[in-house]
């Protein structure tokens, strides 16, 4: 760490926690606008039908009724997509997974709309409901999208080096399959949005919990067929989204914008819990085969990796999910033979997009769930493995990217989690104690033959039953976009003539803590208190389009773009400086506490708020608009081969559990995270993400999932969908190794996903560890490690059943 | 069917005549502008609308407008004392305890009412008493030592 900052790497207090710990922060349902009217939406209770009419004749004429919108008042697009349109705003043929919608239903009053809503006969047709990927994959299956001509959303290969002879060189071969679950982001905040009106003809604006206010506009305005001038959306206090707030909150606001348009009054669309879960997107269920072909010394030859994932219903950010998949498939493994091959698949299931890891936790679970068993069949360590074949300064990555221009601290980063945790000893011993014996619950007192209920003396008094296990698991992570998109964001920074600043980014608060980061980086560099700066909320009439609040890239993009307007006005400032003072050109001063400093010939001084006046007076201008652009790189699609990010992250993850053996459950103790953020900001809020990605990651790790049942979600609230409580976590100690990089603002990239895709992983080989057998199945609840299988529930109805 | 309630909230007597079938939620958030209560899950899952109703936390979408007569509530909007923050929403603010922000006021309302009946919680005994309040930002370990640290 520099120690010659003031302020970056501190720990600094938010600056929107004031309004939050007092109640008075405005999210979306907060907010509310004279004359608002509701809109509930019309579902029918088919994963795949086709609709044949739709008879309104029973709540027409209804007086609490104002306006039924549906498919035929759409004036653009109404089919729409990040990458391929196939998602109906409002279904007009086909309904294809039971969180579509038909039609709204417009009113003052939700309570009389929800009775109303049922009164809408739609007459359709089922058709067979695709719940397999595997299955929509074979020759005749029916087509979901007609349109397209199969089932088949993307398809990514990737082939580095020659297979056949990797394999041939190799003396050792393990191959094995994984699954994962659907997950749902469970932001604690529903959706909700308004779309008002505006005074210009043709003009409207939206105000919700949006995650990217930019797609949104986009979406919007091609929707209602408007320019992108005429949509204004800003951002409400977000109330957590993780990826999550994207493709639903973009349709609900165009649908809240028809809605507003023909009524010519403001329209709230407010999702209940179990509506937000059955319509929103999920995390990808992966299949991934891995096999894995390696020396005696433990250096892999070949590894080849056929991944299936589950997009549901809809493409969405599938295409780009995916191919973060591809790239990062491997691990951070040099390895001379590659061959990948990761696709995206239509069923009639719960669509899946963007969420926190965007196609990292699925492969990271599986390749280092391998590696573990290499380690064991060759009789070393999963540190030893890993250090063997792991990147280091110069190698090269599976798509043929030679790792350089930044710190590749891997190594480093393994080497500090294994020494704080004491890895290496403790696996040894615990490996050891189990001599790979499966569970066995011979000895377990059964209340009867049939039944799995044990007796008291098993579960209350079952000490005999516990088991330790501690596991690993590494990473590397491209940093923001990558060959995926556009890469540019956007700052602007406002001077007051008294020396307080403004500062708006075209990038969100998510709840990550943008705000913070972004005043850290100016405060910095114009030597600032942070009481100064007033953060702004985010605006698209106001800020130029940054892209998506995604890929872990605000810190590195937003940052990047607020260092270079804050840089531009500080030099503005030393001009000035030079030409009062009489100094040469090159003077160097010091901005700090609101004071600008020269130590050269006779030292001087000046307020900060002084030479803000100072300056306004001269006509200088005090305000900067500051644009950063990442660097070109290149994909080949064909071959999988090319510069697919311009820098990565590093991380490692040590897991310690207890195992108990009578009932299944894993219990996490421990768990030490080191990341390679590139350099750390705000110290408080890095330690936050590492904090709550790990939660999210035991979650997804032990007990998150979401049923499929012919296409329906038993899992439609927190009393079926269990993600962790303050309860169920036991101690996270985060550590930061921090890397030279030319980007970002000095140095700092990416930290948010970083800290989720390692955990499941790393809580598998701790399993693995205590109970001397491997688990394939994500999550690792109760049943999974009893039974072996996973329950699936009988019916949707809630309740324990 | 319209009711007439009366009970204090935050320090204040209120009177408010509603349909009885409604919650405490909508009328703290619908009638009387007090939004810092949020909606999560409906059904007493999420503890985001943590109001404290007679020293004991509730959540507040589970009581309906009938049982609040005579009672005495506190809401987030109720913590602050002549302007100045509760030891507990300061802490929460320097521990970094908060993120997205949307549990936040059912989190210090739980924590408020263990206070109440108990000044010097241990780790466990904070676990519990938030255990019925659903956070996904922060994995809960600042909101632990916010609330280890924080006085009534």
């Amino acid at each position: 760490m520099n120690d010659s900052f003031s302020i970056v790497g501190k720990k600094v207090f938010r600056q929107d926690a004031y309004a939050k710990v007092t109640g008075q922060a405005k999210f979306a349902d907060d907010i509310n606008f004279p004359g608002q009217l509701f809109a509930v939406m019309v579902r029918i209770a088919s994963a795949h039908a086709k609709i044949k009419s739709i008879d309104y004749s029973e709540v027409i004429n209804d007086s609490r009724l104002i306006k039924i919108i549906d498919h035929s008042n759409i004036p653009g697009n109404k089919l729409v997509g990040p990458i391929r349109n196939d998602q109906p705003i409002f279904c007009f043929d086909k309904v294809v997974t039971p969180g579509d919608v038909i039609c709204m239903l417009i009113g003052e009053n939700v309570d009389d709309l929800n009775k109303l809503k049922r009164k809408v006969k739609i007459d359709f047709e089922e058709l067979p409901v695709l719940n397999d990927p595997l299955k929509s994959l074979e020759e005749n299956s029916p087509l979901i999208h007609p349109e397209f001509e199969n089932n088949l959303i993307i398809h990514y290969p990737l082939r580095k080096g020659n297979i056949e002879k990797g394999f041939a060189d190799s003396d050792y071969i393990i191959e094995q399959t994984y699954r994962t679950a659907f997950v749902e982001h469970a932001y604690i905040e529903p959706e909700a949005v308004i779309a008002i009106p505006q005074e210009t003809p043709n003009s409207v604006k939206i105000v919700g919990s949006i995650q990217n206010p930019f797609t949104c506009r986009k979406v919007v305005a091609s929707v209602l067929n408007y320019p992108l001038a005429n949509v204004r959306v800003i951002q409400a206090e977000l109330g957590g989204s993780f990826g999550g707030k994207d493709d639903t909150m973009n349709i609900l606001s165009a649908r809240a914008a028809i809605g507003a348009m023909i009524t010519g009054r403001p329209v709230k669309i407010k999702y209940t819990r179990e509506e937000s879960i059955l319509e929103s997107y999920k995390r990808h269920p992966y299949i991934l085969n891995y096999k894995v072909g390696a020396k005696a010394d433990g250096k892999i030859t070949a590894m080849k990796i056929d991944i299936i994932a589950d997009g549901g219903a809809y493409s969405s950010m599938s295409p780009f999910v995916t191919w973060r998949s591809v790239v990062q498939a491997t691990g951070p493994y040099e390895i001379e033979n590659v061959q990948t091959d990761v696709r995206a698949v239509y069923t009639n299931n719960p669509y899946t997009g963007a969420m926190r890891g965007f196609g990292s936790p699925q492969p990271i679970f599986a390749v280092e769930s391998i590696m573990d068993e290499l380690a064991i069949k060759l009789n070393i360590t999963p540190d030893e493995i890993r250090r063997r074949n792991c990147f280091t300064s110069g190698s090269f990555t599976a798509s043929g990217q030679k790792l350089e221009k930044h710190d590749v601290n891997l190594i480093k980063v393994l080497d500090t989690a294994v020494q704080k945790s004491g890895f290496k000893e403790k696996w040894i011993k615990y490996h050891s104690l189990q001599e790979f014996k499966s569970l066995e619950h011979k000895n377990l007192s059964f209340n009867d033959a049939d039944s799995l209920i044990l007796k008291e003396q098993d579960y209350l008094n079952n000490q005999n039953y516990l088991r330790k296990g501690i596991g690993l698991a590494v990473s590397y992570r491209g940093c923001s976009l990558g060959a995926e998109g556009i890469d540019a964001a956007a700052a602007y920074l406002s001077l007051q003539n008294d020396g307080s600043l403004f500062l708006l980014c075209g990038l969100s608060e998510n709840g990550q803590g943008l705000r913070t980061t972004l005043s850290i980086v100016a405060a910095e560099v114009l030597g600032l208190t942070l009481d100064k700066i007033i953060y702004l909320d985010q605006d698209t009439s106001l800020i130029p389009d940054s892209g998506p609040t995604v890929a872990s890239r605000a810190t590195l993009m937003g940052g990047g773009a607020v260092k270079n307007a804050a840089v531009e006005i500080r030099n503005r400032l030393e001009k000035l400086l030079v030409d009062e003072w009489n100094l040469a050109g090159d003077a160097v001063f010091t901005f700090a506490n609101d004071k600008v400093k020269y130590f050269g010939g006779g030292a001087k001084e000046i307020s900060f708020n002084e030479l803000c006046a100072l300056a306004y007076k001269k006509g200088i201008s005090l305000s900067a608009m500051g644009w950063y652009k990442g660097p070109d790189v290149h994909w080949n699609e064909e071959t999988g081969q090319g510069s697919a990010y311009f820098t990565y992250v590093y991380g490692c993850q040590v897991a310690e559990v207890t195992l108990n053996m009578a009932t299944g459950e894993v219990f996490i103790d421990n768990l030490i995270a080191v990341h390679n953020p590139g350099r750390v900001i705000n110290l408080l809020g890095a330690e936050g993400q590492v904090y709550g990605g790990v939660t999210q990651g035991a979650g997804y790790a032990l007990w998150e999932e979401i049923n499929s049942e012919k296409g329906f979600i038993k899992e439609l609230n927190f009393d079926q969908y269990l993600i962790p409580t303050a309860k169920d976590v036991g101690k996270i100690k985060p550590y930061f190794i921090e890397g030279r990089d030319i980007y970002g603002p000095w140095g700092a990239k990416s930290l948010g996903e970083p800290t989720l895709e390692l955990t499941a992983a790393a809580i598998a080989n701790a399993v693995r560890n205590a109970a001397g057998k491997r688990f394939f199945n994500l999550p690792l609840n109760l049943e999974e490690i009893f039974l072996g299988k996973k329950l699936k529930a009988e019916s949707l109805n809630r309740g324990s059943a | 069917m319209k009711i007439k309630v009366s009970f204090i909230l935050n320090g204040l007597q209120v009177t408010v005549e509603t349909e009885a079938h409604r919650r405490l939620l909508d009328l703290l958030r619908d009638d009387l502008n007090l939004t810092g209560t949020k909606e999560g899950c409906a059904i007493g899952e999420c503890g985001a609308c943590t109001v404290v109703m007679n020293k004991l936390a509730v959540n507040s979408c589970l009581v309906l407008a009938g049982q609040i007569d005579g009672a005495e509530i506190i809401t987030i909007e109720g913590l602050m004392k002549n302007g100045a923050l509760h030891s507990l929403q300061q802490k929460f603010i320097e521990k970094g305890a908060v993120q997205c922000g949307f549990c936040t006021p059912g989190m210090i309302m739980s924590a408020y009412a263990l206070l109440l009946s108990n000044k010097n919680p241990d780790e466990e005994e904070i676990k519990e008493a938030i255990a019925g309040n659903l956070c996904r930002c922060t994995g809960y370990k600042q909101i632990i030592e916010a609330i280890a640290d924080s006085e009534i």
